[in-house]
């Protein structure tokens, strides 16, 4: 990240990250992405809308891949795990 | 409590499938589960998809209740078992098993040389080693495993970190040594010696060890019209989200007729207990110690016989509210809701307690019955527990329920959080030298909250229990 956006951060979009709190995605390993807000690296820290949401019905079509999943701005992340949303989340920051 | 990895969650997976088809009321289907997970031409874990499908067929058959050592003729399908499982057929007391498919056989070696080693000049792995173990091989030091004793010294003194440990992870979990390889190099668990703590089972990254499950037993007794009651241990609480209203509404969708918390049982427990602490130190006994862990009484019962006399007499809050449902619902099936294996073994003792349904499986049935926890009502509870009852799940939450139950803050206590070799031995100690007047030990580190069957991270557990509406 460059040194200008420091001064502009507080008008920086955040970066929106929902959780499927489905009980589904909970039982296949979703319960660790509760953990997410705590895990958030320093440096990520208010960057990030963090939300979760009820079963986001990904579950139901086989070629959405393997639960448990989130969204990251809009895009969905199977699989998801507190190390692979980081990364997800750097990718969308490293975007602007 | 096991970190997520993919057989835990292969497992859940499967216990999925298998309720899928007890709901459907269609066992004779159990045959189609491994091929369903496996299908072709998809990628394998293990060698190829036909072993993959085999490990799976006898995970089910040993939660079924057999074990695949017992298999006579492998032409037998599933759904034979199954069949036999849920006409009540099976009488098996063995609720850990090995499937040995399964079981990698991992490396009884302890200690190998990586390549790493630079084959230094100093060599203080070969001068060090105490039954000289060590030899130079083509530049690089090679152990001899035939004379090594596993000690661990070339490891410690190796400046290159080139000496690894290879630990065999079902063995090294056991707190009581009860799992061991026998001659044909795959584990075995010695019931003698097993306190059902469910470390190895969270600890096999094959998803070897099994658990046995009431599933069947309990879809038979709910298809027979008898009614089902859920005593749901306080460490639920915690789990899906911490909402305990909407789990509660959730049994009833499961055709539960009705859920009794635990958490009365651990007042009773805790008011005994409390009387009883009184009582035996005013009596000049040293120190007492809990007894609501099942895995702690039976290592006391197996092991460290020398406690026994420590250990309280009180029951567990599982006992006390199992006795209370009978009484209010006499004709009712009563089925505790677990956090882990060792309540498995506790309820075969008790019979006021007829099956075991663990956090997993109750989860795996939400979700075969396609039930949302966020999607549904949430129940009120009309009379809630104490929340210090509702805490006996979290590591010191006994003492403090004790602790509110004397009505005295300046209780000496002290807490054994997690049963391991370390606290087995401090455990011992306790018995010349006594730290404290209570002494509260948890098997699982964190408490309940940390069992082999919870789904949600401990860590959130504690926290949503904390948080709980009261």
């Amino acid at each position: 990240m460059s040194k200008f956006n420091l001064y502009n951060t507080e008008m920086e979009k955040k970066v929106e990250v929902l959780v499927c709190y489905g009980t589904l995605c909970h039982l296949m390993g979703g319960s660790d992405l509760q953990l997410l807000g705590e895990l958030l690296p320093l440096d990520l820290q208010g960057k990030v809308d963090l939300k979760g949401a009820p079963c986001l019905n990904f579950c139901n079509e086989v070629d959405n891949g393997k639960p448990p999943f989130a969204v990251v701005n809009g895009r969905k992340i199977e699989q998801a795990t507190v190390k692979k949303l980081i990364q997800e989340i750097r990718v969308e920051l490293e975007k602007k | 409590m096991a970190v997520t990895n993919n057989a835990m969650l292969i497992r859940r997976d499967l216990l999925t499938h298998f309720i899928k088809l007890l709901i459907e009321d269609n066992l004779a289907d159990v045959d189609r589960i491994p091929l369903e997970m496996r299908p072709k031409n998809e990628s394998s874990i293990r060698c190829c998809i036909y072993k993959d499908r085999a490990v799976l067929k006898y995970k089910l058959m040993g939660m079924l209740g057999f074990s695949s050592r017992d298999e006579v003729d492998e032409l037998i399908p599933l759904s034979d078992y199954a069949r036999k499982a849920f006409n009540g057929e099976v009488q098996s007391d063995k609720i850990l098993t090995v499937v040995d498919e399964a079981c990698s056989s991992c490396l009884k070696i302890n200690y190998m040389v990586s390549n790493m080693c630079r084959g230094c000049v100093g060599r203080p792995c070969m001068v060090n080693c105490p039954k000289e173990a060590i030899k130079i091989v083509d530049g690089k030091a090679k152990i001899d495993h035939n004379i090594c004793v596993n000690c661990g010294q070339c490891m410690k003194v190796c400046p290159f970190h080139a000496i690894v440990y290879i630990p065999i992870p079902c063995e090294e979990a056991c707190p009581v040594n009860a799992i061991s390889r026998d001659e044909d190099g795959v584990e075995y668990i010695d019931s003698s010696k097993c306190i059902y703590c469910g470390k190895c089972l969270s600890a096999c990254p094959f998803g070897a060890i099994v658990e046995k499950s009431h599933l069947v037993d309990i879809f038979r007794t709910k298809k027979s019209g008898k009614p089902l009651v859920a005593l749901v241990a306080p460490a639920l609480a915690g789990q899906f989200g911490g909402d305990l209203g909407r789990i509660i509404h959730s049994f009833k969708m499961l055709g539960f007729s009705q859920v009794y918390e635990v958490a009365y049982g651990a007042e009773e427990t805790a008011r005994l207990e409390a009387e009883e602490l009184k009582e035996s130190l005013n009596a000049g006994e040293k120190f007492l110690t809990s007894s609501c862990c099942p895995s702690y009484t039976m290592l006391v019962d197996k092991h460290l016989q020398e406690l026994k006399p420590f250990v309280s007499k009180t029951a567990t809050p599982m006992h006390y509210s199992a006795v209370k449902a009978r009484e209010l619902f006499p004709d009712a099936c009563t089925v505790f809701v677990s956090p882990c294996s060792a309540k498995k073994r506790e309820a075969m003792d008790d019979a006021n307690v007829d099956y075991v349904l663990s956090f997993e499986e109750y989860g795996a049935w939400l979700v075969a019955a396609g039930i949302d926890l966020n999607n549904i009502e949430s129940e009120t509870i009309s009379e809630p527990p104490i929340a210090e009852a509702r805490e006996f799940a979290i590591s010191g939450g006994v003492t403090n329920a004790l602790r509110v139950a004397l009505n005295s803050s300046n209780l000496n206590d002290t807490q054994v959080n997690g049963i391991d070799k370390t606290s087995i031995r401090l455990l011992k100690s306790f018995v010349k030298n006594p730290e404290a007047n209570y002494v509260e030990v948890m098997c699982c580190e964190g408490g309940c909250v940390g069992g082999c069957n919870v789904i949600t991270n401990p860590k959130v557990a504690t926290r949503q229990i904390k948080n709980g509406k009261k």
